[in-house]
């Protein structure tokens, strides 16, 4: 097969891949650097590169989880004035794995980028970044213009933060109108996006990973993880652990391992948020004997999403957190689509009142009557993601309403992530297998 | 190829004039905003969707032909009508 004719060169063995010769003290990796590490951008016709990466299993990483191979194939025919948009927006507030991509690995994502955009046909690829994330369009406008000549035009575009600015079709209106806001689909970007024409979205460690890839073959890709959750991963831990930060891990890694690469619990925890926002809750108990892959975390009605871990400790209060976190994706909404609007912030303000006990007897149901009702009625996911979260939280932190009512709750906050780029500061990153 | 309702949530103001006229298949969430219980159109409720459509005052509600595209990368060119 042709996925065995690429990637001629040998991969590494284990960890780091995407992470490999990553400066410890933060510096942005040169091109010379990562032509050191990686090798050249290696040449193969469209046709090998996609089969290559349908061959690998990769699937998105900004939270979708969707075949990348499906998605290049969709824009096949696309032609010149198609556009491959790397969506850097990263407005998850609890992540930072593609800040960190983009900022200390910018060739890497740019490789990716280049190489996808060219199996498409598009000759155009847009590094779309928001504001908060300083640091990566410092990076980006520093790695363009040292790059090799290449088939297409490299651009980077700097919007608006927000929750919802980061979503495919709010990023392709922005790039075309200057409104960071949700469409109604179809049409999808893939049909009709940037300027009109078809235009692909992915994120920067798909594309990443994609440029791995491209260089050592699909089954070097397959080294690591299982069958249906083949390689590495990149996740985000914050919460109660003892070394917060953006971690490689192989597809398998026991949830005991993954917090042991973060340091390890810093406090017993009750608690843990998988996906981020846009995630559920689940009982640390639980947690426990989950592994790192889509199937055993469906089982609890998980998603990885984007990668992101929230370790809670037992001194918090789930259900206070938890209302800061709706009211939040509340605020968040575009406001275009009236039950996100109208609903979220009802939502809210519910969970609000059953955290500090002042809620009606019945309010439990009310809010469980709403998630049900807001559920898939918004242009975007953004309604679908937050009553998700609010299910997950009432059935993990359920137990506790009654004591609630009964007793003020002086559990005291434990400072969750408000806004994009807000979990940590400096990245404190490493690989552990 | 059946006749599926489906509302634009951006365009939609909450006039609520769709449930009214289509009860049947349209309810109304606390905050006005309609609820379609059941996408396809049945023959015999074809005539009304239709007057529910054309008494949209944002042009929200349409009527379409297709199963909508569900995914990005879905395969096969779009076959629906755009709405307005």
């Amino acid at each position: 097969m042709s996925a065995t004719a690429m990637g001629a060169a040998p991969g590494p063995s284990g960890l780091p891949r995407l992470l490999a010769g990553l400066d410890p003290r933060g510096a942005t990796m040169t091109h010379a650097d990562h032509v050191r590490v990686h090798g050249e951008l290696p040449r193969s016709s469209p046709r090998q590169l996609i089969e290559a990466v349908e061959m690998s299993g990769l699937r998105g990483r900004g939270g979708a989880d969707f075949p990348t191979a499906v998605k290049l194939r969709s824009m096949a025919g696309g032609g010149r004035r198609a556009t491959l948009i790397v969506n850097g927006s990263e407005t998850e507030p609890a992540s930072a794995k593609d800040r960190l991509l983009l900022t200390r690995l910018p060739h890497l994502v740019l490789d990716g980028a280049v190489l996808a955009a060219s199996a498409v046909g598009a000759g155009t690829v847009i590094v779309k970044l928001g504001e908060h994330s300083r640091e990566a369009v410092r990076a980006i406008e520093g790695a363009i213009p040292v790059r090799p000549a290449e088939p297409v035009d490299l651009h980077l575009a700097v919007g608006p933060d927000g929750y919802v600015t980061g979503e495919e079709t709010a990023v392709v209106q922005y790039l075309n109108r200057g409104v960071a806001k949700p469409t109604f689909v179809p049409p999808l970007p893939f049909q009709r996006g940037y300027r009109g024409h078809p235009t692909l979205v992915q994120n920067p460690e798909t594309l990443a990973q994609l440029a791995l890839i491209a260089r050592y073959g699909a089954r070097w890709f397959r080294e690591l993880g299982s069958e249906a959750d083949p390689g590495s991963a990149l996740v985000t831990i914050s919460g109660a652990v003892s070394a917060p930060g953006v971690y490689e891990l192989a597809f398998g890694t026991s949830m005991t391992d993954l917090l042991a690469a973060a340091g390890g619990a810093s406090e017993p925890l009750q608690a843990l948020l998988v996906g981020g926002y846009f995630g559920t809750w689940v009982q640390a108990s639980r947690a426990f004997a989950l592994r790192l892959s889509r199937e055993e975390l469906r089982s609890v009605g998980c998603a990885l999403g984007s990668g992101v871990l929230i370790a809670l400790g037992e001194r918090a209060c789930g259900l206070h957190e938890s209302a800061t976190v709706i009211e939040y994706l509340a605020s968040q909404s575009a406001g275009q689509c009236g039950p996100c609007a109208y609903g979220l912030p009802a939502i809210a303000e519910s969970v609000r009142a059953l955290a500090d006990g002042v809620a009606h007897e019945r309010e439990r149901e009310r809010v469980l009557r709403w998630c049900a009702q807001v559920r898939g009625r918004g242009a975007c996911h953004h309604p679908d993601g937050a009553v998700r979260f609010v299910e997950s939280a009432l059935s993990v932190f359920g137990a506790e309403l009654e004591w609630h009512r009964r007793q003020r709750c002086t559990a005291p906050p434990v400072g969750l992530p408000l806004a994009p780029g807000g979990a940590a500061g400096p990245l404190p990153a490493a690989a552990r297998r | 190829m059946s006749d599926r309702l489906r509302v634009n949530p951006i365009t939609c103001e909450a006039h609520g004039l769709c449930a009214e006229l289509l009860p049947e298949l349209i309810r109304l969430d606390d905050w006005g905003y309609p609820i379609i219980d059941q996408a396809e159109v049945p023959p015999e409720l074809l005539e009304l969707a239709r007057k529910a459509v054309d008494a949209c005052p944002t042009l929200a509600l349409a009527l379409e032909r297709a199963p909508a595209a569900e995914r990005p990368g879905a395969p096969g060119p779009p076959r629906l009508p755009r709405i307005p």
